[in-house]
């Protein structure tokens, strides 16, 4: 009954912590979500129920609604520039990616996805490889800095999605990118 | 030979000049696609003079298309003829008991072609044409070809090859297609952008969409039959390459997963394709077997590896690395050597090489402090050419007979397709009426 007891306790601490990490879903699916665990949770063992969720609802909050959304966080700054031919980190990213990295460190279930960019001058196809050795060279320094390689999808685009459309170089500076999609 | 062959002839190079193909057929029939518009831009001064006299037309001509003003645009916009203007002619003859050759001669035109198109009451047509050696007073070449009324573009292209190869001996590309990338950009912000894979007639006619996503297409790369096209779709959120037959339109994704899955390039057998992908951690080629489904990887390097193109022969791939620094061009066989740089003492950016069908000539993309240009590397001799000058040309493609090359370049209004003579002596624009076209694949000779 006992080991129940915690089993459910997590199933229901796993299921906070999904419904407060999706941007998917709207405000209403997640509270939907809780009632029907809430009810299950109660029913069986209240008591284990009500710490785990306590818990696991504080820590996730706190770090989804105020460090992410805080414009004067690192962690807001969600675009890494490179400069040209280069997918080396530049000094001027380097407090976003250890901010990054801490987040993933401290929150194992978010994940990011790495869309790497190039400019378009070049080949389309020499270009896409560049885009994937930014979006690489982000997730080895993120791995580095504590976050888990399972956290890290990276894709690239090459120079197929421009962030700013035109041919000159404040253009091309601002399509040479790595974009952090939470 | 004749004085108009060696010494530019002012009138000539005028209407080299200002030709606009795209005005003579502007009243053609509405098609599903947008057109290409060719425009000259630099013609060849030593051009053949040639007069394709308008065919007569015989019985009901409901569905008929002025073959003989087809014929003519393909011979001007090859470089190598100067087609006389229907105005200038002295008569229009239709036979060859028609023809006074001496008005011609005076004219110092050199090859005349005559024709008619003849209901076959069936309602399709026959067309019947004739080329004459004017100095000669005889008959080169003469053929009938059945036809109807879908097949009229296609048989003034097989008029034109037939012309074409006659008078220079050397196979003309008149009936091959180009395959290439539409990009539709909405203006909106956050609206999607509209990507099509297209094919055209070498003379941007006849325009077909194959597929449209709003997710970014690239790298068509047909098979040696010209009855399929590879490419890459990123309509699964990253790229995959896709095989398309281009008859019945049916489609397989053949290779994805994590990484680049990218550059197809089929193998001249048409058995195999070399594909780039970074699924063991950096982008690599590796031989793909179309039938047994089979992968296995041919190049291993960190660095980056990408843009694998066959030699005609079999034998061997080139392909572009940043193994030394900076992308160059390599070339490795199968049979575990390394590979071996092919680009030397030409700058710093040289990528994306593609073989003539002869295997003598690489085109591809080199940059220096000018931008990025089609460049033209001479394999037996090591000689190489910069034969554009635009900021961003990327994308050659060698027609099958080796004689021009179409590329991407920017225009005004975004990417828009180009064509050089391989020596650079003629230049010309396909500009697309609405949004940009990238990628140009130039597809194989007809089987």
């Amino acid at each position: 009954m006992k080991g129940a007891g915690i089993k459910l306790a997590s199933i229901v601490m796993a299921a906070f912590l999904l419904a407060a990490c999706s941007s998917n879903s709207t405000k209403d699916d997640s509270a939907n979500q809780r009632a029907n665990v809430e009810d299950r949770g109660t029913n069986r063992d209240s008591e284990d129920d009500a710490q785990a969720q306590t818990h696991g609802l504080d820590d996730d909050r706190s770090l989804t609604a105020e460090a992410l959304d805080d414009p004067e966080s690192p962690l807001a700054v969600r675009v890494i520039y490179f400069d040209l031919d280069s997918a080396n980190i530049r000094s001027d990213f380097s407090d976003t990616v250890t901010a990054h990295a801490n987040y993933l460190a401290v929150n194992p279930t978010a994940s990011v996805t790495l869309e790497g960019h190039a400019d378009e001058r070049g080949t389309p196809e020499y270009n896409l490889a560049l885009g994937e050795r930014r979006a690489l060279a982000v997730r080895r320094h993120l791995v580095l800095l504590g976050a888990s390689a399972g956290q890290i999808r990276t894709v690239s685009y090459g120079e197929e999605r421009p962030a700013e459309d035109g041919h000159d170089e404040y253009v091309y500076s601002q399509n040479r990118r790595v974009e952090l999609v939470y | 030979m004749s004085l108009t062959r060696n010494k530019p002839n002012p009138l000539v190079r005028l209407l080299l000049a200002v030709w606009l193909i795209g005005s003579a057929f502007s009243s053609s029939v509405a098609l599903a696609e947008a057109e290409l518009t060719i425009r000259i831009e630099q013609g060849i001064e030593s051009a053949l003079p040639i007069a394709v006299v308008p065919f007569a037309e015989v019985g009901d001509m409901h569905g008929s298309v002025d073959i003989a003003a087809i014929v003519r645009a393909n011979l001007q916009r090859s470089g190598q003829f100067a087609a006389m203007p229907p105005q200038d002619m002295p008569s229009k003859p239709a036979n060859f008991s028609a023809v006074n050759f001496k008005d011609w001669r005076t004219l110092g035109m050199e090859n005349l072609v005559v024709g008619k198109i003849l209901s076959d009451n069936n309602g399709g047509f026959v067309v019947e044409f004739r080329v004459l050696d004017v100095y000669k007073g005889k008959q080169l070449l003469g053929h009938r070809i059945p036809s109807s009324a879908a097949k009229m573009r296609l048989t003034a292209h097989y008029i034109s090859d037939l012309i074409y190869e006659k008078l220079l001996g050397q196979k003309g590309a008149f009936q091959t297609r180009i395959a290439y990338v539409t990009v539709e950009r909405k203006a909106k912000a956050k609206a999607k952008s509209v990507y099509r894979l297209q094919i055209a007639d070498a003379d941007g006619h006849a325009a077909h969409s194959l597929l449209e996503s709003t997710e970014p297409l690239l790298s068509p790369a047909w098979s040696p039959d010209g009855s399929k096209l590879a490419y890459v779709s990123f309509e699964a959120r990253n790229s995959s390459i896709y095989l398309q037959d281009v008859r019945n339109g049916k489609r397989e994704e053949i290779i994805s997963g994590p990484g680049i899955n990218s550059s197809p390039a089929f193998s001249p057998d048409g058995q195999r394709l070399a594909v780039t992908l970074s699924r063991d951690g950096d982008p690599e080629i590796y031989l793909y077997n179309i039938r047994t489904r089979s992968l296995s990887r041919l190049t291993r390097h960190p660095a980056i590896d990408t843009e694998a193109n066959w030699a005609p022969d079999g034998r061997s791939i080139v392909f572009t690395s940043d193994r030394g620094g900076g992308p160059q061009i390599y070339r490795v066989g199968f049979d575990g050597a390394p590979p071996r740089r092919v680009t030397f003492n030409m700058g710093n950016y040289n990528a994306r090489a593609r073989h003539s069908a002869d295997g003598k000539k690489l085109a591809m993309v080199h940059g220096n402090d000018s931008g990025y240009h089609i460049a033209v590397l001479d394999l037996e001799r090591n000689l190489h050419e910069v034969l554009t000058n635009a900021r961003l040309d990327e994308s050659p493609s060698f027609a099958p007979n080796g004689t021009m090359i179409i590329y991407a370049t920017m225009g005004p209004g975004g990417s828009e397709l180009a064509a050089t003579s391989t020596d650079g002596r003629l230049k010309q624009r396909l500009a697309l009426q609405r949004g940009e076209v990238r990628e140009p694949a130039w597809g194989p000779f007809l089987k």
